[in-house]
């Protein structure tokens, strides 16, 4: 029976096919998850970062205005800012304004809430940098995370992929839209001495700028003197394979709106399969020349071969000046009247 | 009836009242467009800071690339496993895919914020090899264009036997002789791109585990997309032929649609198993009871899976086309939403406040992509030699 044999055929090519995607998959792990370290360890050695000490936090929302005038937003006088009643519904970051800080019930002292400060946290191995096809993300030696406006297409892929929720879009702007999130001030922090306008800001040393590894000391330091004040947890330490901004908090973090990632890099995930399935271009090749050689071997039509021709044949191919055509020859069995001049020929050459 | 069948324009009249409900959606889709391409998103969809991606991802590019499988699974059978009674729904399958793939094209530009650097991807100094987006748009730039390869030779022979314009049949005569020789490499690279391309859609959203709904978050998500991609081609060869069969009152290909319901049903009961074992062994579904997304996913799965794998083995030498385009139309339509589940209902973010659902203006731009896909359909098959049909004159 035809049909199965056709099976066969399909069932073998799927095999063969999930075999060797799978056994380039595996192949392609190592080098891969390799260069994703190196470029952890490589921006972790020289990056910056900031300690926001959460405890410190007054809610302010100073950083709020500095940011909003450093990203050279229309942004209304700082006496606006101390409005709190913006604190009723949690605010996340917009294409308008890069940070926004949040006020979190303090289950440990109610008179004393918790405000959390959002925005970038620029981590090292950033997904959205992995996720844009076209490179307008790019991890700065210095740790930020910066954006080309001119690069992008606007896909939002890099939306998707942040595990923080952080990249916006302006989707009101028809023609030039750009995806914005905090720049980290790339171009202050470059500066010997230059410091974010949100850090320079802050009148209660909630922000600490620095080398991220001098941050993660005294950020350890500090659970330690100052013991019971804080959560023995650094967030960003590892989060998503670590970030360049670090949180310090008195509240458990998952209690003051943190996502609990764990350790797992995101990008890692697909860049292994992604570069197992085109390690040195071997499987694509490999699969090619396997389809190939199927495509060889059954050279034959496979039809002809299988069927039974004395019990009337429903398929069969006819060659004409090197291009194949196949017809139905339903009329063995169904319409015996029908043409029967190309069908005997055929049967005829098959049958030799 | 004759047993003598080519590939021949199909005689039919254009105009059907058919016809004039898909320029209808097409004239509605087109305006929506323009008041998109005019206004920008935010007038246009309901896509917001929590949700990048809608409805035009999810059907007009995702759907769009599964549902062209069809164009590859045949051509590996017909031409690579020369299995060449199925010649007949060759051609219909690759026009079928030639226009998903170029409408993916178009639907995505509606969906870029900035269209016009649709084509940065390409250029060598942009490349991002890391990027499972990259990895997508190079592969059906590329399989595009072997698409349009492909189908080189049925332009050619509609215009070769022309003796009224001599140059053009000559130059007709020489593309066709050129790519006939080398078809086989062109072959040969859509199946290789169609499997890389397939498969890495389903790659795109592992990099988001923490924002994906457990039920459709597994690391085997792209073998999942590549095995729903190759167990959908043949359903959707049956539906397309049943339907353009039914539409312009042609005989239906029903003898070859019923012995491609074997290898579909196999093909889509290794995807029911894949699909079944990965839940049972990462226990997806634990604490999803009662929850939207449960039903969608058990939808998706019952209907759009577990349903037509029955109804497909059922198939014998006495099945109906009705039955054959339902359990296929099952299939299609399976896919389609599981695409729309992985892409919308499963993903989560951290700090949602709402959910998405799409605007009426999404969906009268993908309703007149469809049209329009239809609408080019019929035109091409009247015009080209398409669709095998007896000699003589068409049923009647």
């Amino acid at each position: 029976m035809q049909v199965e044999q056709l099976f066969m055929a399909l069932d073998r090519r799927e095999f063969l096919r999930t075999a060797a995607t799978a056994g380039a998959v595996a192949v392609g792990l190592g080098g891969a998850s390799q260069s994703v370290e190196g470029s952890v360890a490589q921006t972790n050695a020289n990056s910056v970062g900031v300690l926001v000490d959460i405890p410190n936090c007054i809610g302010c929302r100073k950083c709020e205005f500095a940011c909003g005038q450093a990203a050279g937003f229309d942004v209304p006088p700082i006496e606006t800012f101390d409005d709190k009643s913006v604190f009723e519904a949690h605010r996340r970051p917009d294409p308008h304004s890069y940070t926004t800080v949040n006020r979190f019930a303090n289950p440990d002292n109610p008179q004393k809430p918790v405000y959390v400060k959002a925005n970038c946290l620029h981590c090292d191995v950033p997904a959205c940098v992995s996720a844009c096809l076209v490179g307008a993300f790019k991890k700065r030696p210095n740790g930020a995370v910066t954006y080309d406006a001119w690069k992008c297409m606007g896909c939002r892929y890099c939306m998707v992929a942040c595990p923080f929720q952080i990249p916006t879009y302006e989707y009101d702007n028809a023609l030039t839209p750009q995806v914005r999130k905090c720049t980290f001030c790339f171009d202050k922090i470059e500066a010997e001495g230059g410091v974010p306008a949100c850090v320079r800001i802050c009148p209660n040393d909630a922000l600490v700028f620095g080398k991220r590894s001098e941050l993660l000391a005294l950020a350890r330091d500090r659970i330690r003197t100052r013991s019971g004040a804080y959560v023995d947890h650094v967030y960003g330490e590892h989060e998503a394979g670590g970030t360049s901004w670090l949180y310090l908090s008195s509240v458990p973090f998952e209690q003051i709106g943190f996502v609990q990632l764990g350790s797992l890099v995101p990008p890692r995930l697909t860049e292994s399969v992604q570069h197992g399935i085109f390690k040195f271009f071997v499987p694509p090749l490999a699969l090619y020349g396997l389809l190939g050689l199927v495509m060889w071997l059954t050279r034959r039509d496979q039809d002809q071969q299988l069927l039974p021709v004395a019990a009337g044949a429903d398929a069969i191919a006819m060659r004409d000046n090197g291009r194949t055509h196949a017809m139905e020859c339903r009329g063995a069995s169904e319409a015996p009247q029908a043409a029967p001049s190309a069908c005997e020929t055929e049967v005829s050459e098959v049958a030799r | 009836m004759s047993s003598t069948e080519s590939p021949r324009p199909v005689q039919k009249r254009l105009l059907t009242p058919g016809v004039g409900i898909l320029l209808a959606l097409i004239a509605v889709g087109f305006c929506v467009a323009v008041y998109r391409f005019i206004f920008g998103l935010a007038a246009t969809t309901n896509l917001d800071q929590q949700h990048p991606w809608g409805l035009w991802i999810a059907i007009d590019v995702a759907t769009g690339v599964a549902l062209a499988a069809g164009g590859f699974t045949t051509a590996a059978l017909v031409h690579v496993f020369h299995r060449e009674s199925f010649h007949v729904v060759a051609r219909p399958a690759l026009l079928t895919a030639m226009l998903g793939y170029t409408f993916v094209g178009i639907g995505l530009m509606a969906d870029l914020g900035r269209y016009y650097n649709i084509w940065h991807p390409a250029w060598p100094t942009m490349w991002q090899g890391n990027s499972v987006l990259f990895e997508v748009g190079m592969c059906v730039m590329c399989y595009l264009t072997v698409l349009y390869i492909e189908f080189l030779p049925i332009v050619c022979e509609r215009f070769m036997e022309d003796e009224r314009r001599p140059r053009l049949a000559r130059t007709c005569r020489a593309v066709h002789r050129a790519v006939e020789r080398t078809m086989f490499l062109f072959i040969l690279a859509g199946v290789v791109l169609s499997c890389l391309h397939q498969s890495s859609l389903g790659n795109l959203m592992v990099i988001a585990p923490s924002k994906m709904h457990a039920l459709w978050y597994t690391p085997i998500l792209p073998l999942l997309f590549l095995l729903s991609a190759v167990a959908v081609g043949f359903p959707m060869v049956i539906v397309e032929s049943l339907y353009a069969s039914w539409s312009l009152g042609l005989e239906e290909e029903l003898t070859l649609l019923r012995r491609l319901a074997k290898p579909a049903s196999v093909l889509l009961g290794v995807y029911l198993a894949f699909k079944v074992g990965d839940l049972l062994v990462r226990e997806g579904y634990r604490g999803v009871a009662g929850t939207t997304q449960a039903l969608m996913f058990a939808i998706e799965l019952v209907f759009g899976v577990a349903i037509p794998f029955v109804m497909l083995l059922t198939v014998n030498r006495r099945t109906s086309g009705r039955w054959l385009a339902s359990a296929g139309l099952l299939v299609v339509l399976g896919v389609a939403l599981n695409r729309v589940n992985v892409f919308l209902v499963a993903y989560q973010p951290p700090y949602s406040t709402k959910s998405y659902f799409p605007s009426t203006g999404e969906f009268a731009v993908t309703a007149g992509l469809i049209a329009l896909l239809m609408l080019l359909y019929r035109v091409i098959v009247t015009h080209l030699p398409v669709i095998s049909q007896p000699v003589g004159v068409p049923k009647t």
